[in-house]
């Protein structure tokens, strides 16, 4: 995009170090840090969502559902749901950066063409940008998971766990959800993220366990990324821990990195001179 | 006000009522709507499906098979936790459609496009203006409430005839949040108040205003606060209607409150539209 060919473009080919790689991809960080300092409001207020669906959950709907099951142990309502909502938390985190901004940021802000008019490269935003959203999506998770302790509804040590759980929600949806945007040509192509989002919120066991599906829609939702990040948190929160959950934490991981690599590859080729 | 090259040339005088000039104005966002409603279809049809079946139908079946074995009463108030929940939805997801109609796009065309000084521009003046906009947003809750009750009738949430009347039911819950909403959203020069209403009042009133479960259960203090909001008596007034429950006193009230904060509501945006808008 940029009309200026010089030394920096071919600075950029020599490939840098891991270290000063992370070092230039936390330029990024900081410059998205800066811009909230002046908008912290909507940083701070994001919290409030799932805490408030849990305290609804807590007062109102859990003495209608009553106790449920959760791998051969029998849990309160909002012991089942509250590491459902720190999954979906850690979900929203994620993919509001990754998403609208992002989309903002290429083609309306032009952000990035003036990023690439210094040393950095298109990889250190990718790098960059997903290692914010992560910040985002984790910081949301320790004050959840710190509201979670205060009202008695962590089951088991293991649920200190739950915030590198949340934290690998979090990059599988910073990853798919930038590598999403970058194909993205209009605002509405947006709507599909939240077309894509809501059913996974509503039906991927944050709210209630599959048991109440038919077969075949039980084996479907398995496979959505939020069911996923559902059941590991929700196994390490209540305590029934085990080596399954591992097969959780390669698929997060595996679409974390599918997602990290597509985007360094289409952030290349869109902004790239 | 844009600076124009008319500036030297005396305004059309602010009358104290709307004229029918105001069909022009509300011609133009109804224009503007043909364009766009496509768009619209995912928040009016595919949003109150997926809801009505995954807190209806999914977390229905848990309420009422725990309220069954444990009171031994059919469902919640009577009724199946669908029954007892869908309106609760309607009043709920009209809520946010109200407030965002007349937040977003009532700054776009004070600040952003200009739409309101081109119309101002025109025989129109600023309470034609203000009517034409809160008409159009008055239909587009007519459209988003009627096709919710054709979902909910499909889902067989609706138990009576009387269930037609919670389309204007749930209109007047609309407007008694979009009116004051408007008079607010003028006055602002930036949108992050926006965002604000949506997480600090919108949300909260949709997740604690009866929509989901009785407001009995909250803890005496809240039931004091959520009896004031006016979602409260939104959803109690739908509910009322789709469980034909509609011919009691209570209702009447929740009716006349709707009413009360609507007529408040376009009182003030017709103050706060002339104070941003008249030259």
């Amino acid at each position: 995009m940029s009309t200026v060919t010089g030394p920096a473009s071919t600075a950029r080919r020599a490939g840098p170090s891991a270290p000063a790689r992370l070092r230039r991809a936390l330029h990024i960080v900081e410059r998205n840090f800066q811009v909230y300092r002046r908008g912290w409001i909507y940083f701070v207020s994001g919290f409030l969502e799932p805490f408030f669906y849990l305290l609804s959950i807590g007062v109102g709907l859990s003495h209608l559902v009553g106790d449920v099951r959760v791998g051969g142990q029998v849990v309160s309502y909002t012991l089942f749901v509250a590491p459902g909502l720190l999954a979906s938390s850690a979900m929203n985190g994620a993919i509001f950066d990754t998403t609208y901004n992002l989309f903002f940021k290429l083609k309306v802000a032009h952000t990035y063409d003036a990023v690439l008019a210094t040393p950095l490269g298109t990889a250190d935003v990718a790098l960059g940008e997903i290692g914010w959203a992560l910040a985002r999506g984790m910081t949301y998770a320790v004050a959840f998971l710190g509201v979670m302790a205060a009202l008695g509804l962590v089951g088991s040590p293991w649920a200190i766990l739950c915030l590198p759980g949340a934290a690998l929600v979090s990059l599988a949806f910073a990853a798919t959800g930038m590598a999403a945007t970058s194909y993205m040509t209009s605002w509405q192509d947006l709507d599909g993220v939240f077309l894509a989002m809501l059913p996974m919120f509503l039906f991927s066991g944050t709210f209630y366990p599959l048991t109440v599906y038919p077969g075949a829609i039980a084996e479907l939702v398995r496979i959505t990324p939020l069911y996923q990040g559902v059941a590991l948190l929700r196994a390490l929160d209540t305590g029934t821990v085990s080596w399954s959950l591992l097969w959780h934490v390669a698929y997060l991981a595996a679409l974390g990195g599918v997602g990290a690599v597509v985007t360094a590859r289409r952030l290349r080729r869109l902004l790239a001179p | 006000m844009v600076p124009s090259i008319f500036a030297g040339l005396p305004a059309a005088p602010e009358r104290r009522r709307a004229t029918p000039l105001w069909r022009r104005a509300f011609a133009y966002w109804c224009f503007q709507f043909a364009r766009t409603w496509r768009s619209t279809l995912t928040a009016s049809v595919v949003y109150p499906t997926l809801y009505l079946a995954a807190l209806g139908v999914g977390l229905g079946s848990l309420v009422d098979r725990h309220l069954g074995a444990t009171s031994g009463s059919a469902g919640l108030d009577g009724v199946t936790y669908l029954r007892y929940v869908a309106p609760g939805i309607l009043a709920g997801s009209v809520m946010q459609i109200a407030v965002n109609e007349s937040t977003y796009p009532v700054m776009a065309a004070t600040k952003w496009v200009h739409t309101y000084d081109a119309m101002l521009a025109t025989p129109l003046r600023v309470l034609d203006v203000l009517a034409g906009h809160v008409g159009f947003v008055l239909l587009r809750l007519v459209v988003t409430s009627a096709t919710f009750c054709a979902i909910a009738a499909g889902f067989g949430a609706l138990v009576s005839p009387e269930a037609v009347l919670a389309v204007p039911a749930a209109v007047l819950t609309g407007l008694a949040f979009a009116a004051p909403v408007m008079a607010f959203a003028v006055t602002q020069e930036r949108d992050s108040g926006f965002s604000v209403i949506h997480r600090l009042f919108v949300v909260p009133l949709f997740l604690f205003s009866g929509s989901f479960f009785p407001i009995s259960q909250l803890p005496g203090f809240l039931q004091a606060v959520a009896v004031v909001t006016p979602l409260y008596h939104g959803v109690a007034l739908c509910r009322a209607c789709t469980l034909g429950r509609l011919w009691t006193l209570a209702s009447l009230g929740h009716a006349a409150y709707l009413v009360a904060l609507a007529t408040a509501g376009w009182a003030a945006a017709r103050v706060t539209f002339r104070r941003r808008l008249a030259p």
